[in-house]
């Protein structure tokens, strides 16, 4: 048993706590714990990515107690995954943190995301199932507190609506927990598995209610049809580094739902039967057609680039409720193209907003640049990764019953967001150089358009990571579709996952 | 007991979404503070009602209460206080800031999404009146 396996919990506890007692008035050490964190966790993720790479399902037992009476922790290769997109993506939103002063528009923010990566990795680790909602809940709050970091009504108001939301999830939770707890009398998710499936016949509805409430409260982290709308007003307000890290937010509950529906409430169980992936397959539809109806329709770029979330979150649900290895293969590569996209996205917007200022003028063209990189990303347009996902959602769909209505939603979204994109496009980068249109308070007396606010070089650099992640994961797509169809193999090996966490098993 | 207990967390629960889903901060934090009261009674529950039993095992009693939902309930507690007193602290800073205290986004016709080039909005008479809130108290 690696004691490696819970340092991506407990290092940013100890290091938030550290930024939060010790620096809070001292921004600058504060930066550079921060992304000695990221960089730290990027190392342990790697060691701890690499050592799941022969298939072995580590356990972690708090305590030494031995599962199911105590908590545990299982590393495979999908919570590994996880782990390591987490870090990767925390560096580049540091970076960027640091490049554009966000961290001093309010107070405490290091310490903030420290709390929130320790959330976001205990979730992608744990494996029971009331200690999945208790890092929901350390993710939760810290992100009320970056989602309201450096103020403002709009924002605050907004914070307001998300921690309601957000509240309400959590009582839900609770109640499925409750429900969950009643019909198996275990919270251990592998042991709730074995439950699952020699269960009575007469708890069968109960389970059934439960997993449907369980099933409600991931869709709202994921932002399904017809939980979604909190995302909009949510992502929009966020300060730009948060609603890029948010990104990965949403993932997590496309990864609960992933891991219990694949693990707990499987087909094979009499009760669930192939009722949930019929549930997730229209809400995933409809979540991407909203956002892509969202993009084509956002005037302001914050709304666009949060509506592009939702359709992303659309398509990766979409794949997720094929329900076969294929499915959850294009899933994963899926995900992964979209939390960078969406990063990306997010940072880039931000740069537009900082070289405008308080006017209209064109950005400058790198940032212009950068712009049509990262909307090339998000709507799935080759040569980047969005397409090759796309391609493989399409591929894998072919085996559902439902293939000629995914295809058409899929298509016609993409088209609906190439046009959303080139509208706003050339609204912003285009039409304040048209001596036409222009507004007279971008131009010089001379009647030449001034030129945009320059940018800090370590803005650019931390806008670039997410996108040079991007082209990365492009250019390694066969290996890493290989590492996917791996991993979608593993969990539909529930055997192994379970003897890991209870030890061998009698056949039923 | 069973019956007594469902009817307090079937009441809670109706109360707590229905204050839930109004309009003014001040009864949407009420109403999420009475739905973490009913999960936990239901938290309770989930591990079967007993009376009189002790929750540790010990070789003189023959049988004993489930003492882990007493334990989830602790922890569901303590999160909810937390909670309530993050979103009443948010709720507070909000209402200063801008001067409204209505929980949905819109101030007046598009404010949410307006485009820079559009000539700015102006007060229509038959608009419901987003803006000066009546009948929410009333």
């Amino acid at each position: 048993m690696s004691h490696w396996i819970i340092a991506p919990v407990v290092l940013p506890a100890l290091m938030a706590a550290v930024m939060a007692m010790a620096m809070r008035h001292d921004v600058v050490l504060q930066r550079v714990f921060s992304l000695a964190l990221s960089l730290t966790l990027i190392a342990i993720a790697g060691g701890l990515f690499i050592a799941t790479l022969d298939g072995t399902v580590h356990i972690y037992q708090l305590g030494d107690w031995v599962a199911p009476f105590g908590i545990v922790l299982v590393l495979d290769r999908l919570s590994a995954m996880m782990l390591l997109l987490t870090s990767l993506l925390s560096v580049g939103i540091v970076l960027y943190v640091m490049g554009s002063d966000w961290d001093r528009r309010g107070w405490h923010f290091h310490a903030l995301f420290a709390f929130q990566l320790m959330g976001v990795n205990g979730a992608f680790l744990t494996g029971d199932a009331f200690n999945l909602f208790v890092f929901f809940e350390v993710l939760l709050i810290a992100s009320y507190g970056l989602m309201i970091h450096a103020g403002g009504g709009m924002r605050l108001r907004a914070g307001l609506q998300y921690v309601v939301m957000n509240l309400a999830g959590s009582t839900l939770f609770l109640f499925a927990m409750g429900t969950l707890y009643a019909v198996t009398g275990t919270l251990n998710m592998a042991d709730m598995a074995v439950k699952v499936q020699a269960l009575d016949p007469g708890d069968q509805a109960l389970l059934r209610t439960g997993g449907m409430l369980l099933a409600i409260v991931f869709g709202i982290k994921a932002a399904a049809f017809p939980v979604q709308f909190w995302l909009i007003g949510t992502y929009s307000n966020a300060p730009a580094p948060v609603a890029a890290f948010f990104a990965i937010m949403t993932k997590v509950g496309a990864y609960a739902i992933l891991r219990m529906y694949s693990l707990v409430f499987t087909p094979e169980a009499i009760a669930v039967d192939t009722f949930f992936h019929e549930m997730l397959m229209p809400a995933g539809l409809l979540t991407l057609l909203i956002g892509a109806v969202g993009v084509f329709g956002a005037k302001l770029l914050p709304r666009l680039a949060a509506f592009s979330v939702l359709a992303s979150m659309g398509t990766l649900l979409i794949a997720i409720s094929i329900g076969t290895p294929a499915g959850t293969t294009a899933a994963l590569y899926y995900l992964v193209h979209s939390t960078f996209a969406a990063a990306a996205l997010f940072l880039v917007l931000d740069l537009v907003a900082d070289s405008q200022g308080p006017t209209t003028r064109a950005p400058g063209g790198l940032v212009a640049s950068l712009f049509f990189v990262a909307a090339i990303a998000v709507c799935g347009m080759p040569p980047l990764s969005g397409f090759i996902g796309k391609l493989l959602v399409l591929d894998a769909a072919r085996s559902d019953p439902l293939w000629p209505v995914v295809w058409v939603v899929i298509l016609a979204s993409s088209l609906l967001l190439i046009l959303g994109f080139t509208l706003r496009g050339s609204r912003y980068f285009w039409k304040p150089l048209d001596p036409d249109f222009a507004n007279p308070a971008n131009l010089d007396p001379d009647g030449n358009p001034v030129p945009a606010h320059p940018i800090r070089p370590l803005a650019i650099v931390g806008a670039c990571v997410p996108i040079g992640l991007l082209l990365l994961f492009t250019l390694g797509s066969g290996p890493a579709m290989e590492h996917f169809s791996q991993t979608a193999a593993q969990l539909f090996d529930t055997n192994a996952y379970i003897e890991a966490v209870l030890g061998p098993q009698e056949a039923h | 007991m069973e019956a007594l207990l469902s009817l307090v967390i079937g009441l809670q629960t109706a109360g707590g979404i229905y204050l839930v889903l109004r309009r003014r901060t001040f009864s949407v934090i009420i109403g999420t503070a009475l739905l973490t009261y009913a999960v936990n009674l239901f938290l309770f529950a989930s591990g079967r009602l007993a009376v009189n039993l002790p929750p540790i095992y010990s070789p003189d009693v023959t049988s004993y209460t489930d003492p882990l939902p007493q334990a989830l309930v602790l922890t569901a507690i303590v999160i909810s206080f937390g909670m309530t007193a993050v979103v009443v602290l948010i709720a507070l800073g909000a209402y200063l800031e801008s001067d409204i205290d209505h929980i949905d986004l819109r101030r007046k016709a598009g404010d949410i999404d307006s485009d820079p080039d559009e000539i700015p909005w102006e007060q229509d008479p038959h608009d419901p009146g987003l803006e000066d809130p009546k009948g929410d108290f009333e």
